[in-house]
């Protein structure tokens, strides 16, 4: 009996603590509505105060940064000013928060606590409709496991609608081919894999949630004991392994292509230097001498932000660009260095990517098959660009961190080099001289003196 | 072969008992193995809505970077500035999540928990090896909690260089405001968490090899119990390399030293650090970093093994195999770590290796994942809502674990390092795997725990939310990182191919946000229960294992008596001829002479022969598949 009293007790608890939220929540959201007119009309009133006297504060600071100037009898005044300005604007600081703020998360705590009420009312029901049923002496105790194996079986279907959406749409959006000859045959590769794994994901998630609802717990049903089977454990260790080895054999090779480049391809190919810094990249080309001058961090100056050694006089004719442009179905060795930290350069159009590591030079070797405006009249995007990217965690820039790909053919590819700038530049070439003709100078003045 | 047995006689246990426990002994500097399970997996749990909280936050940034959210200025400060995440805070925010998910949650709140719990209950042993050592263990994992958590209190603001801490980011204050004292603080919290992992792997280890109740050789262990135990080893073996390398970071740090650096000019200012590598930091993280990853998931393996072969009322199909694939991963996975590494400039030859050692582990987790299947094939499947979450696990360690295909092979990893997609392949294959796994491990084993049930309604509403909510989170991310975006963005908003996305990441967050307040249904669940819940029965679920023979009431010492000695495998589960359909490892075998197999008896010809005869007196044919 006192188990029953407690319970109607809670019950009528819970139905006037949602009635109540029911009736106090739509007037409680209306007269927010209107809080929040007025609110906003009083908002952009005070912007307008505010602007006003921020104008003002702003006169009296240039006003007191003058008269401190002057004097010194008048610095102690001034800062005094000052000083109560900048608490005068802490104290307006304060409030800046619209209290509509503080209301909107009171909003939605409250709708959360409602869907909470809900979910509780919910659930009291099931159990006096399942206590009811006991006392009528109809309760199946296997319900609810049926109940829960089908649900398995909805979800397997709903599994794989999502997966077929997300090949369908999302993989639309996401797969372009790639544009670059090793690219090729990474996705090859990439689709044999699909392939494979799709059906292994497919077979094994329906085997996964249909088994949960065929050998459900019913009334007199009993598991049938089957410990090991020796022979079915070993063809499905060797499938997966042999068609592992496939997969690995298949990669290793075509990994060991892209990276392994023989000596003299890596020799005639076109040279460019790419060096990443928080948060940009510097592109250097080895001009007509076909050779990258010698870099040395030491020598960076707020001019030769570069770090370039030009006592190695193959730096003279390097050339800065402000993209990267190589030539289409020309081999392009891409020397990847970094000035601060670890940053990777990534153009995903191409199957490219390396990380740019302070201290040691990486390098990238591909052949693009398609010029950028071949890709646009492909992609119908009259704007469409390769873009390289960071894709290394380097701080804030992080994000924004691009350069443009710009393939071309050969021509349009020599006569944009011929008008690039080169590094060593006038104001450099002074510096330079100075610094060499510097210490022969010093010397001379020492000796006269 | 059984190892030495302590056995306490019962009335030498008892004066134990008599001693004064007081509030501190008992609830705070317990040593007593069940009160330390209890504390990991709460502090787990904390952390875990903490890391859940941070993760919300940065997807509220990603879906609408464009909008202005002045409450979170509220909460949050300079951080949020006008009501928008600053950059540097939201990798911070991505920094602390991984953090605290991987070390915390998933490696000190799922295997600290459930080792604790479970290695003395399931082995027949009174307590760990060392309770002292497990009390220490827990307690320097707490504060390291505490100081991990205390670095958003830090003016400079928390770690942001990403989990993986790669210097120089994480080593050059300039270049990055988190690399400051929040970072310092990173290493500091990170050393103590070693060495509670290291406490606790010693204590794991010697307790499995030397603890073991009579009769439990180790062919008759739980596959949990083989879990923690290889667990244990490779964070034994692995761990303290991870302390070699956060202190020579510390050195380049705070002393001066170049492990890491050379050649930087940070922020226009030449370093004169020289002749360190980078790389050599890479090397060292991930020959931890990687079997991380199996010290997250193997536990997870575990208990799901446990728990579907008890609800299926059926055998764990190919134990043997089960163990043997446990081991292959152990050992496989010290030597796949360079398959983090194929694009940072380490040796292409070597990055060929690693693939290939690194698609070889493929080939046990597809073992286990088929077993698992074969378990439920002809079970009697009883959807407890532990059962559902290891269904849910296992349905994604295979789909986060088919994508590891495209990963672990170097070709394909070139296009895929660093983007979405990894984000989608290890949040599936050892996020949500893993705490599915521990999802399932705190349903079955709460009525162990706490001595009452949790609400079964709340539990199945738990499941679906999350099983649900997980896969929206983390599959489309599979497309944008095929596509090319880059993990650890900021926003979307500076690059036109990205535009695409943006709709995506709404669906993406607003997933992860209900799937969020999913979790308020388990944590009211978990916490009423321990007052309010149903009182539990001594065997609720009809389990063969040791620690459901422990009486309801926690007792120091688990066992009144005598500490019950073992006769058979773990999975006896509808065993043909039997009555009920599951024998408990304390059960001989003369007194199931009627289901007894031929294999029981492992040889023994004596037992066999009595067999027979009881076989031929009764008229039972036995036919042995």
């Amino acid at each position: 009996m006192k188990f029953k009293i407690n319970n109607r007790f809670r019950a009528v608890l819970g139905c006037l603590l949602a009635v109540g939220l029911l009736f106090s929540t739509p007037s409680f959201a209306f007269q927010q509505d209107s809080l929040a007119q007025d609110t906003a009309v009083s908002a952009a009133t005070d912007t307008v105060e505010e602007g006003q006297v921020d104008t003002a504060a702003a006169g009296a600071v240039a006003d007191t940064a003058a008269t401190a100037e002057e004097g010194g009898a008048a610095a102690a005044t001034t800062s005094g000013s000052s000083s109560s300005s900048s608490s005068a604007t802490v104290v307006d600081e304060g409030p800046q928060i619209d209290p509509q703020v503080y209301k909107n998360l009171t909003y939605y705590i409250l709708l959360f606590l409602i869907v909470c009420t809900v979910v509780a009312v919910v659930g009291k029901v099931l159990s006096i409709y399942e206590l009811t049923r006991k006392m009528n002496g109809k309760y199946n105790p296997f319900a609810n496991n049926t109940f829960q194996a089908t649900l398995f079986i909805i979800f397997l279907v709903a599994f794989l609608a999502f997966v077929y959406y997300g090949y369908a749409v999302w993989g639309d959006w996401a797969w372009r081919a790639a544009v670059t000859e090793h690219g090729e045959r990474i996705d090859t590769m990439f689709i044999i894999t699909t392939v494979i794994i799709t059906i292994v994901l497919v077979l094994v998630h329906i085997l996964l949630l249909t088994f949960p609802y065929i050998y459900r717990m019913r009334k007199g049903t009993k598991a049938y004991y089957y410990p090991h089977n020796d022979t079915i454990e070993k063809i499905w260790t060797i499938v997966p392994a042999v068609v592992l080895t496939v997969l690995v054999l298949f990669g290793f090779f075509t990994w060991r292509s892209i990276t392994n480049v023989p000596e003299d391809l890596q020799k005639s190919a076109i040279q460019v230097e790419v060096l990443g810094e928080q948060f940009q990249w510097q592109i250097r080309y080895p001009g007509n001498d076909g050779v990258i001058g010698k870099r040395n961090y030491k020598l960076t100056t707020p001019m030769n932000s570069y770090g370039i050694d030009f006592n190695d006089k193959h730096a003279w004719d390097d050339i800065q660009a402000s993209d990267i442009v190589i030539p289409v179905n020309k081999s392009v060795r891409f020397h990847i260095i970094s000035k601060d930290i670890i940053h990777s350069f990534y153009i995903p159009d191409f199957r490219v990517q390396i990380n740019a590591v302070p201290g040691m030079t990486n390098y990238f070797q591909f052949t693009p098959t398609m010029t950028t405006e071949d890709m646009r009249e492909k992609m119908n995007d009259p704007k469409y660009d390769f873009i390289m990217l960071c894709n290394k965690i380097c701080g804030s820039g992080h994000y924004n961190m691009q350069k443009k790909v710009i393939v071309v053919t050969e021509e349009e590819y020599k006569e944009w080099l011929s008008t690039q700038n080169k590094y060593f530049t006038e104001d450099l070439q002074k510096e330079f001289a100075a610094t060499n003709s510097g210490d022969p100078k010093e010397f001379t003045t020492a000796s006269l003196n | 072969m059984s190892s030495t047995v302590i056995s306490h006689g019962a009335a030498h246990h008892d004066a134990h008992d008599h001693h004064q426990e007081t509030f501190l002994t008992k609830y705070i500097f317990s040593q007593d193995h069940k009160m330390i399970a209890k504390q990991f997996l709460i502090t787990g749990i904390v952390m875990a809505v903490f890391a859940m909280l941070l993760s919300i936050l940065f997807r509220i940034q990603l879906a609408w970077p464009d909008t202005d959210f002045p409450i979170l200025e509220v909460f949050l400060g300079k951080w949020a500035e006008g009501g928008r995440i600053k950059p540097e805070f939201f990798l911070s925010l991505v920094t602390i999540h991984g953090t605290m998910m991987v070390f915390f949650v998933l490696t000190a709140g799922l295997s600290g928990t459930f080792s604790n719990l479970l290695i003395p209950y399931q082995l027949g042993a009174r307590d760990m090896a060392s309770p002292l050592m497990n009390m220490l263990s827990y307690w320097f994992f707490f504060t390291a909690c505490v100081i991990m958590t205390a670095s958003f209190f830090v003016e400079s603001g928390p770690a942001s260089a990403g989990w993986t801490i790669y210097p120089p980011l994480s080593s050059v204050p300039t270049s990055i405001p988190g690399s400051g004292l929040g970072m310092t603080l990173w290493l500091i919290s990170m050393t103590l968490f070693i060495v509670s992992q290291v406490l606790g792997g010693v204590n794991y280890i010697s307790t499995v090899l030397n603890m073991r109740t009579k009769g439990m050789d180790l062919w008759k262990m739980p596959l949990t119990i083989w879990a923690f135990f290889l667990t244990a080893i490779v964070g034994l073996l692995s761990f303290p390399v991870l302390v070699s390398a956060v202190v020579l970071l510390f050195f380049d740090r705070s002393v001066g030293t170049s492990f890491y650096l050379s050649d930087l000019v940070v922020q226009g200012e030449i370093l004169p650090n020289e002749g360190g590598s980078p790389i050599l930091f890479q090397h060292l993280f991930w020959f931890l970093g990687h079997p991380e990853v199996y010290i997250v998931v193997m536990p997870a393996l575990g208990l799901t093994s446990e728990i579907i072969s008890t609800n299926s009322r059926k055998p764990i199909f190919g134990y043997h195999a089960m163990v043997y694939s446990l081991v292959g991963i152990t050992v496989l996975s010290f030597i796949v770590w360079g398959h983090h590494m194929f694009v940072t400039g380490m040796n292409p030859f070597l990055g060929g290796v690693f693939m290939i050692t690194t698609l070889i582990i493929a080939v046990p987790s597809a073992v286990k994942a088929f077993n698992y299947i074969a378990t439920l094939w002809r079970g009697n499947i009883r959807f407890t809502p532990a059962m559902m979450f290891a269904i849910g696990m296992v349905s994604f360690f295979v789909s986060g674990g088919l994508t590891g295909l495209y990963l672990g092979n170097a070709a394909l990893d070139i296009n895929l390092h660093d983007t979405y997609f990894v984000v989608a392949h290890f949040h599936l294959v050892m996020g949500s795997a893993s705490i599915f796994g521990m999802l399932a491990g705190v349903y079955h084993w709460y009525p162990k725990m706490f001595g009452r049930m949790m609400d079964t309604k709340l539990g199945y509403l738990h499941f679906w939310l999350t099983f649900i909510g997980a896969y929206l989170v983390f599959f489309p991310m599979h497309f944008m990182g095929i596509d090319g975006v880059p993990r650890r963005y900021y926003t979307f908003t500076a690059f036109p191919f990205m535009d695409k996305w943006i709709s995506v990441n709404l669906l993406i967050t607003w997933a992860a946000i209900i799937a969020g307040l999913a979790q308020v249904a388990f944590l009211w669940n978990f916490f009423a229960s321990i007052w309010k819940g149903k009182k539990a029965t001594q065997n609720p679920w009809g389990s063969n294992t040791l620690e459901w023979t422990t009486p309801v009431e926690h007792i120091h010492g688990n066992w009144p008596g005598e500490i019950p000695t073992v006769y058979r495998w773990p999975y006896d589960y509808s065993k043909p001829g039997h009555d009920t359909d599951f024998i408990p490892q304390t059960v001989p075998f003369s007194e199931t002479m009627s289901s007894n197999l031929p294999h029981d008896f492992e040889g023994n010809e004596e037992a066999i022969r009595i067999q027979e005869e009881w076989n031929k007196a009764n008229n039972r044919e036995v036919i042995e598949g």
